[in-house]
């Protein structure tokens, strides 16, 4: 854990100006990405579900032409699924960069606002207790005396993680249905 | 880079292909003066272009190779093996110099400039040093024929010009003319003619009377030349003789001229044009002119000579001129239309283009679904002839894009002849089905896998000739490579007598690896495919060729990439053959659309061949009767998880990939549908049995069923269920 915090902290040196983050809550938990990886914030629409796929792969959508696949943060920290309400949104992140550069969506309960934390409030990570792996945490904003869980998108999106985790679920978990 | 530059790279790479294979050629039938003009064109084309760029150090290369080669074409030597591997190695370096320009470098570095020179000294030492290491200029092609007896030695063009009275009003200044005359060579001698001149009283400034004799040296031909007085064209009487002209020519124009023809005599004698010998001979040549009917288009203003023999005479000359004209201009437009069949686009502006017709068949299915909620007759009629023409467009957009695979095969013949002989192998490459079409950029990628399977099977396939006469075989191998469209795929083989894949060697190896269990009873064919695990190479020994174990799990990994696969099939003693299946195109496909609860998939329409319904007896057992045939059925519902009931109907859809036919079964059938191929993308690269999405006219994304996939994933389900069954069976 003490890795995590040392690979955090030199991104924090780099930059001591305030970044903006988008808020949106999850589970009745508030969270925040970095704003420079929204590309945008879609309304919930109709998700075409990709079988043979474990569940936090909710399917891809239609993104103007573009064939955007769409995750489920809520399954994919462990929790269940988010069910659909009339606030539910995709947010659209922009990841990795040139040949490598692909957009995901990300389904969330709500999005709330767009914040400026200033470096100095962000406190590293506990090493336990915030109910989601702590690499996918890149560390907890203070805001208005209360905590948000700014995640590490590169990490929480991981594109060679989940389509491992794809890979996995689909050789052994529906086979046998 | 620069336009010109880039051009000159582009077009050089494909003379230096084409010197290659001309070479290759000339191997097997030396002498052939075809194939050796072929050759010394091609080299001549890049030592002219890199002239134009002014590269010069290509120009210096080419140039010694040019001179090995004109005098291969002079028959002065002969193409013998040595000189055939020297020159296909001057290839190669002309294309690493090519490399040198298109990076950027000044010149090439001191290894590369090393291996020119000696290259340059081994031809300059065994091809050319009978003639003194001097390099025999090459003669340029002579443009008009100077045939006849009495050529005048003069290397000049004569030019004869007369502006005609109205050039100063029409603006037009002679002097500008004589100016850009020489911008495009040199003019050796002018001479000036004022002899229309009328006393000064007459005289009037506005109208011009000269006329210029001029002896003019440049390597222009004669349309260039005339092109310098286009502007006055229609209102100068101009004559045009090219160096080395035959002396009546020049009588000829003399008799033309409306000036004193003595007189104009000693002109061309004083610029040079003629010699005085040459003039007196020629005139009295003059009266053994023969004479003939007067007609004339245009006579010329005034005259003090015998009009009837000038106008033969001018017609004559003009009948001559005019064939070489049309000769020269059928030239240029012959060129122009060679030039108009090829025209060379941006690969990106192409891909562009297919990306908006992509776009536009999306658009099209939208337009249709509405057309036909509406239930307008005349709009769907409407929308259907659109959408037939979009189709048009679509296949004629997905034309541009496809390439015959024959050039990628033709690389081939260099691999083989020199592998084979490093190889210490005799090696026969039969090439067939070059003229397959597929896309470009399936070719583009479809070279490295290739080459890797054509090294293979030199290397582990065919056997020493020692060890082929031992087993009753030819002592020269025989590699095959061959490609054909088969039911909306595209097949490449490649194929060899050698040995084949030593069974025994692989389960070995893969056992030692930990591949397979020792004693695991496998098939041929599964056995094969292990070939194409990461790291697995029974060679004996690590070549330079192959061995490394590098290879084959690539090729599968790149073919899988482009939605293909690959099959093995051998036998041992006879050969082994490796069959490349890959889709058309990545971009769009015919597709069948069917539903399976709320989800729509498409299959490819090439491999369905029937739709049935699904009778009682396919809801009990999981193959049906197909008109006494056996069809084993892939339940979507199920093998996709979908919760749900099933309809009280449903239907199957006869899919055939590879010759196996197999059933699908799903809830509905909602026909035909033109697909827009759009990738997954690297999340879902491990995803078997889907093989891309589409959006369809709703918006919706769809996806795009792996017909061979989901066949093969059905198939090893059950055989994993059946050996799972068994140990079960064992255990109690």
């Amino acid at each position: 854990m003490s890795q995590m915090v040392a690979q955090t902290r030199p991104q924090a040196v780099v930059d001591d100006s305030p970044q903006q983050y988008l808020t949106f809550s999850l589970g009745g938990e508030v969270f925040a990405l970095g704003i420079l990886n929204v590309k945008e914030i879609i309304e919930f629409g109709s998700i075409t579900e990709i079988p043979m796929m474990p569940a936090f792969i909710r399917g891809v959508i239609n993104l103007r032409g573009a064939v955007v696949p769409v995750i489920d943060l809520s399954a994919r920290f462990g929790g269940r699924t988010s069910a659909v309400s009339r606030r539910t949104c995709i947010v659209i992140v922009e990841l990795g960069s040139g040949e490598d550069r692909q957009d995901l969506g990300v389904i969330v309960d709500a999005v709330n606002e767009v914040l400026e934390i200033p470096r100095g409030d962000i406190e590293p990570p506990p090493s336990f207790g915030a109910r989601i792996r702590a690499d996918f945490i890149q560390g907890m904003g203070k805001v208005n005396g209360d905590f948000v869980i700014i995640l590490n998108v590169e990490r929480v999106l991981s594109t060679e993680e989940m389509t491992m985790l794809a890979g996995m679920s689909h050789d052994t978990g529906n086979d046998d249905q | 880079m620069d336009e010109i530059t880039s051009v000159f790279v582009t077009e050089s790479r494909e003379q230096i292909a084409a010197l290659e294979s001309a070479l290759l050629q000339l191997e097997n039938s030396p002498g052939d003066d075809d194939t050796l003009n072929a050759i010394f064109r091609s080299a001549h084309t890049i030592k002219g272009g890199a002239g134009v760029i002014e590269c010069s150090y290509i120009v210096a290369f080419t140039h010694v190779v040019e001179n090995v080669l004109d005098r291969l074409r002079e028959h002065a030597i002969n193409a013998d093996a040595d000189l055939i591997a020297l020159l296909l190695g001057c290839a190669d370096h002309i294309g690493n110099l090519l490399g040198v320009l298109e990076s950027g470098a000044a010149g090439p570095d001191a290894e590369l400039a090393a291996d020119g020179d000696a290259l340059l000294a081994h031809l300059q030492r065994d091809w050319l040093s009978n003639e003194g290491g001097a390099g025999l200029p090459s003669v340029p092609p002579v443009l008009l024929e100077a045939s006849g007896g009495g050529a005048v030695e003069s290397d000049c063009w004569h030019i004869s010009v007369r502006f005609g009275a109205d050039v100063l009003r029409n603006g037009m200044d002679p002097l500008s003319f004589l100016r850009y005359l020489g911008s495009i060579g040199r003019i050796v001698h002018l001479e000036t003619i004022a002899d229309a001149m009328p006393e000064a009283a007459d005289m009037d400034p506005e109208t011009c009377y000269l006329g210029f004799e001029i002896s003019f040296a440049s390597g222009a031909d004669k349309a260039a030349i005339e092109r310098v007085f286009d502007f006055v064209r229609d209102d100068c009487t101009l004559n045009i003789l090219p160096p080395h002209s035959r002396l009546s020519d020049y009588i000829a124009l003399i008799n033309t001229l409306p000036e004193d023809s003595m007189r104009l005599g000693e002109i061309l004698v004083r610029i040079g044009a003629l010699t005085q010998d040459e003039l007196e001979d020629g005139l009295r040549q003059q009266t053994a002119v023969p004479a003939g009917g007067g007609e004339s288009g245009e006579a010329p203003a005034v005259t003090s000579q015998p009009i009837g023999e000038i106008l033969v005479e001018r017609k004559v000359v003009q009948a001559e001129l005019v064939d070489a004209a049309v000769a020269r201009q059928k030239q240029v437009t012959e060129k122009k239309a060679a030039e108009a069949r090829l025209i060379r686009i941006q690969a990106d502006k192409l891909d562009r283009l297919i990306d908006l017709v992509g776009e536009l068949v999306i658009a099209g299915a939208s337009v249709n679904l509405l057309a036909g909620r509406t239930g307008v007759g005349e709009l769907i009629e409407a929308t259907s002839l659109t959408g037939r023409l979009v189709e048009s467009i679509r296949d004629a957009a997905l034309q541009l894009r496809m390439v015959q695979i024959g050039e990628t095969f033709n690389r081939f013949h260099r691999v083989v002849r020199d592998t084979s002989r490093e190889m210490g192998k005799e090696i026969e490459l039969s090439i067939s089905g070059g003229d397959t079409e597929l896309d470009k950029s399936m070719v583009e990628k479809i070279g490295d896998p290739l080459m890797h399977l054509v090294r293979n099977a030199m290397d582990h396939g065919l056997e020493l000739p020692s060890a082929r006469e031992a087993s009753g075989k030819a002592a020269r191998g025989r590699l095959e490579l061959n490609a054909f469209h088969d039911s909306g795929s595209i097949v490449i083989e490649v194929a060899d007598d050698g040995a084949g894949l030593n069974r025994e060697r692989i389960l070995a190896k893969a056992v030692e690896r930990g591949l397979v269990q020792p004693g695991q009873a496998l098939s041929d064919a599964e056995v094969y495919t292990l070939i194409f695990e990461p790291g697995f190479s029974t060679a004996e020994k690590v070549t330079n060729i192959s061995g490394r174990g590098v290879g084959m799990d690539v090729v599968r990994r790149n073919i899988q990439g482009l939605r293909g696969s690959v099959d093995v099939s051998s036998e041992p003693g006879k050969g082994s053959r490796f069959a490349i299946r890959l889709p058309l195109t990545l971009a769009i496909i015919d597709g069948f659309l069917v539903g399976v609860g709320n989800a729509a998939y498409v299959i490819p329409l090439d491999s369905v061949v029937e739709c049935i319904e699904l009778g009682a007896d396919g809801s009990v057992r999981d193959y049906v009767n197909l008109r006494g045939e056996v069809l084993p059925l892939v339940r979507l519902r199920h093998l996709f998880g979908m919760v749900g009931e099933p309809p009280a109907r449903q239907n199957v859809v006869v899919v055939q990939y590879a010759g196996i036919k197999s059933g699908i079964v799903v809830d509905q059938l909602m026909g035909e549908f033109q697909t827009v191929i759009k990738p997954l993308g690297n999340l879902f690269r491990n995803i078997r049995g889907i093989g891309g999405s589409t959006i369809l006219g709703s918006g919706e994304v769809a996806l795009i069923l792996d017909v061979q996939a989901l066949v093969q994933r059905c198939a090893s389900r059950e055989a994993q269920r059946a050996e799972g069954a068994l140990l079960a069976a064992a255990a109690t």
